[in-house]
């Protein structure tokens, strides 16, 4: 635990990613492979759920802490995260623990879920006296499933490439899907050979970069497979040893989610996997991601929803075929088989190619772009002829050309302290626009600014406070911002009567007054349907 | 009618004629230290502790008119008496008490009472109402003492050095910079100044505090390795081109918000120390309790929680509505102008 406390303060104390990487590396090498596992495990940002009620864990902080309940809720705005807080709070520690990441991980907090009250709270309080701050810390976070540190997987996936002396894609390949964090998993992690086995393990995804400026500087149109850009959940579906996975972009197994795709798996070839978007789709149109939002927040998907929000998959590539990993054939080859599989099982209704745009120029393309709201799409993926089907986020052969966000002037109605590195800072924001004379809140934005206008807005925020209602602030209606956002919704649960898709600021217009925002008839008039 | 109380230019003494600390040009001016959130131009005339002397004429010009009494010594203006006590904040800070007909008022500026070489303690004072700072009023600001923080700044300089990198603090010119000084081991590196910083070194020399010889980092030749130095900056520089001198240097901050891990990953640096010119809630709680005071007024910082907790415990506790802002404020007072003029060694 001392190691993985150390690990995860140098982590926390660089921005460098080099000096991240070697911290990463340094940690590795040092402690055995049943406490590098579990290392993996939380430094990726897989979760154990929460073992224990927060309220639980804060009340018997207060008691070990000796404080009155309300001044842990002050402690808390101001710190903005309940395992810190505590970490904080506590008596100042005597000791620090010598056990492995492995014992406080398998003995102390995974067994938690059996146990009484009485012997979590004991369990935890004794916990809590043999760490020193920094492993507190780490362990509230563990206890409260919010462990997040700053690195990426890419980095993880580095650093362990480094020490087993391997290629960062084999062992990107390696950490995708299901796997139990014990030390036989880490062994074969890092192992030379390549047994790999596991039936449910999907391909790490080939990501797009945003497309800057225009497509002409990408050459010849002649060299491009042009597809829209759809907008619903990025997803492989896997057919092996006569089983079906569904695996989300976000490494979510979510095949029971999707029986229409469940019974699509059923009719693949043996080893087969192909790369698509999962869409609510009704008529020949996508429907409002919106639909597909009420259709996830679903436990239990009865037949009325299923009639309600169908889904179809819309393929993508194939990436592996006949049990061979097919990554490095050119795009048209994985194309040309994805056709004709598609093309056998068009009669199934859940399966369409996502099919590539005809176009004679790049204006004429640009053209074409205009379509994209009408048809519900986000912009063009464009792809170069001949591309494998690279690992992650890489800049040449993909990019994604989407079209140009909403954007309007509203004016700063509400703000908020953020969370985590924004407590104590107001950084939520919530917006206004014209209605009839009268500005009615309409969305919230978080993010888009820079440190240093979030600064300043913080200071104007606190002078310009009008009313409090605990932690919101009603501020003097003045300063206006340009919010971007995608889509725009109906909504009755909103005062203004309708919702929008990802707000965020776009810049701060400082030279405009309030007077000159924009009204609600004017986004109304942006909605195309 | 209070002793004490707030108008639209501060803190007005009636029966004396004067304010403490005014946010506007006064007549009369009593000064508790030079921070600019406790010290503005404008006002006809100025009074503060002995040692602040130099702080308050190189902060409010030369032109400015003031005045100075050494700690503890008595002074009657109008019908109280006044005196200065050493708050242990920075050179020169004083907590002002106010007698007036028996009844005995103690304002205490900004304070600490943990050790600092670069100023006079803490000294408690026993008064009816004890008008204080909750800057860090919460429980969950707790300092570790000073000589284990100068031990791991102290360290990281040392690694730095190992990798040939700079290392570059950021910290308040007046106070956190000299305080921060008197901890740095000279024998790992040379130590250089921005000129903010510079010429407030000059000051606290000139009134008698020891601090390591620093170097101004205007005057080096060309192509200087700074590979071993420690540079003590304020936090304007930050982000500054001023910086690009130094290379890839590892950054740091000195302050009391750096125990919020928030508040460190906010600004894009390597480190976050804790350290601050301020009292951490124990200290808060030592230094009203020292006082004897029945009520307690409490001014700028966390003044809700701080409020309700003294009550709690039996006092009578109300928050004043004034315009001082505690650790951060320091931040906007320097124009970090990095001229030569603070480079006189």
């Amino acid at each position: 635990m001392k190691a993985f406390a150390d690990l995860y303060a140098a982590l926390d104390e660089t921005t460098k990613t080099n000096a991240k990487v070697e911290a990463l590396v340094g940690y590795f090498r040092a402690v055995p492979p049943e406490d590098a596992v579990w290392a993996i495990h939380f430094l990726i940002g897989r979760r154990i759920k929460r073992l224990i009620e927060t309220r639980k864990l804060a009340e018997w902080a207060i008691a070990e802490a000796g404080i009155p309940d309300w001044i842990f809720g002050d402690c808390y705005n101001a710190v903005g995260d309940l395992g810190e807080t505590i970490a904080l709070l506590l008596p100042a520690p005597v000791a620090s623990s010598e056990k492995p990441l492995r014992y406080w991980v398998e003995e102390r907090l995974l067994p938690l879920r059996q146990w009484s009250d009485e012997q979590q709270h004991q369990s935890l309080v004794f916990a809590w006296r043999e760490m020193d701050e920094r492993q507190r810390f780490v362990w509230n976070k563990l206890i409260t499933g919010e462990f997040r540190v700053g690195v990426s997987q890419n980095l993880v996936v580095r650093a362990l490439a480094e020490v087993a002396g391997l290629s960062a894609e084999v062992i990107a390949h390696r950490l995708m899907g299901d796997w139990n964090p014990e030390a036989g998993f880490y062994s074969q992690l890092i192992a030379g050979d390549t047994g790999d086995t596991d039936v449910s393990r999907p391909y790490p995804f080939f990501l797009a970069y945003p497309l800057e400026g225009e497509p002409a500087q990408l050459g010849e149109p002649a060299e491009w497979i042009v597809e829209w850009k759809w907008d619903g959940i990025r997803s492989q579906l896997i057919r092996r040893q006569w089983q079906t996975f569904v695996w989300s972009r976000g490494e979510e197994l979510v095949t029971e989610r999707f029986p229409e795709l469940q019974a699509l798996g059923g009719l693949l070839p043996e080893g087969t996997v192909i790369d698509g978007e999962i869409l609510p789709w009704k008529e020949g149109l996508p429907l409002p991601f919106a639909q597909m939002q009420r259709r996830i927040g679903r436990k239990v998907l009865g037949p009325k929803i299923l009639a309600d929000v169908p889904v179809v998959l819309l393929a993508y590539d194939l990436i592996e075929w006949g049990g061979a990993d097919i990554r490095e054939w050119p795009l048209e080859r994985r194309r040309g088989q994805l056709a004709e599989l598609v093309g056998s099982l068009a009669s199934t209704g859940r399966i369409l190619l996502s099919a590539p745009v005809a176009f004679g120029s790049w204006e004429e393309l640009a053209r074409l772009r205009t379509e994209s709201r009408d048809r519900r799409v986000e912009g063009f993926m464009l792809k170069r002829v001949g591309s494998p089907y690279r690992v992650g986020r890489k800049r040449g052969d993909w990019w994604k050309w989407k079209i140009e966000p909403y954007a309007i002037d509203c004016v700063l109605l509400y703000a908020q302290a953020g969370h985590g590195r924004r407590a104590s800072l107001m950084t939520d924001y919530t917006f206004g626009v014209w209605d009839n004379g009268e500005l009615v809140p309409f969305a919230k934005a978080y993010s888009g600014l820079t440190n240093e206008e979030i600064a300043r807005v913080d200071g104007w925020v606190r002078r310009n406070t009008v009313e409090k209602f605990g932690p919101v602030r009603r501020v003097k209606p003045e300063l206006v911002f340009e919010l971007a956002f995608e889509g725009i919704q109906k909504s009755p649960r909103h005062r203004s009567g309708i919702a929008v898709r990802f707000p965020r600021i776009a810049r701060w217009r400082e030279d405009k007054k309030a007077e000159e925002a924009d009204t609600i008839e004017t986004i109304r008039a942006l909605s195309p349907n | 009618m209070p002793l004490l109380r707030v108008d639209q230019d501060g803190l007005w003494c009636e029966a004396g004629g004067f304010h403490i600390d005014p946010w506007n040009p006064v007549p009369k001016a009593l000064i508790t230290h030079g921070h600019s959130d406790h010290s503005r131009a404008g006002s006809a005339g100025y009074l503060c502790a002995e040692p602040s002397r130099g702080i308050l004429q190189l902060r409010l010009g030369a032109e400015a008119r003031v005045e100075t009494v050494p700690y503890g010594e008595r002074r009657t203006i109008g019908e109280v008496s006044v005196s200065f006590h050493p708050a242990g904040h920075v050179l020169g800070s004083a907590q002002i008490r106010v007698e007036h007909r028996g009844e005995v008022w103690v304002v205490s500026g900004d304070y600490k009472l943990s050790r600092d070489t670069t100023c006079t303690p803490f000294e408690p004072v026993r008064c009816h109402t004890f008008v204080t700072e909750s800057t860090f009023g919460l429980p969950i600001y707790r300092w570790q003492p000073e000589v284990v923080v100068f031990g791991s700044i102290n360290e990281w300089w040392r690694a730095n050095r190992e990798n040939g990198q700079c290392s570059v603090i950021f910290a308040y010119p007046l106070g956190k910079s000299q305080r921060l000084l008197s901890g740095l081991d000279p024998a790992i590196g040379p130590i250089f100044c921005h000129g903010a910083i510079q010429r407030m070194n000059r000051v606290y020399r000139e009134t008698g505090v020891g601090l390591p010889d620093t170097l101004y980092t205007g005057r080096v030749e060309r192509g200087y390795d700074w590979g071993s130095a420690m540079v003590v900056a304020p936090p304007s520089a930050q982000g500054s081109t001023w910086m690009r001198r130094f290379g890839a240097a590892s950054t740091g901050m000195a302050s009391g918000w750096m125990r919020i891990r928030g508040k460190r990953r906010h600004r894009p640096m390597d480190r976050g120390f804790v350290l601050s010119d301020h009292a951490d809630w124990p200290e808060l709680q030592k230094a009203i309790t020292a006082t004897e005071a029945e009520c307690v007024l409490v001014t700028h910082g966390y003044r809700g929680p701080m409020v309700r907790w003294l009550e709690e415990h039996g006092k009578q506790a109300r928050a004043l509505e004034t315009r001082f802002e505690g650790e951060g404020a320091e931040a906007e007072d320097v124009v970090a102008e990095d001229t030569a003029a603070g480079d006189s060694e």
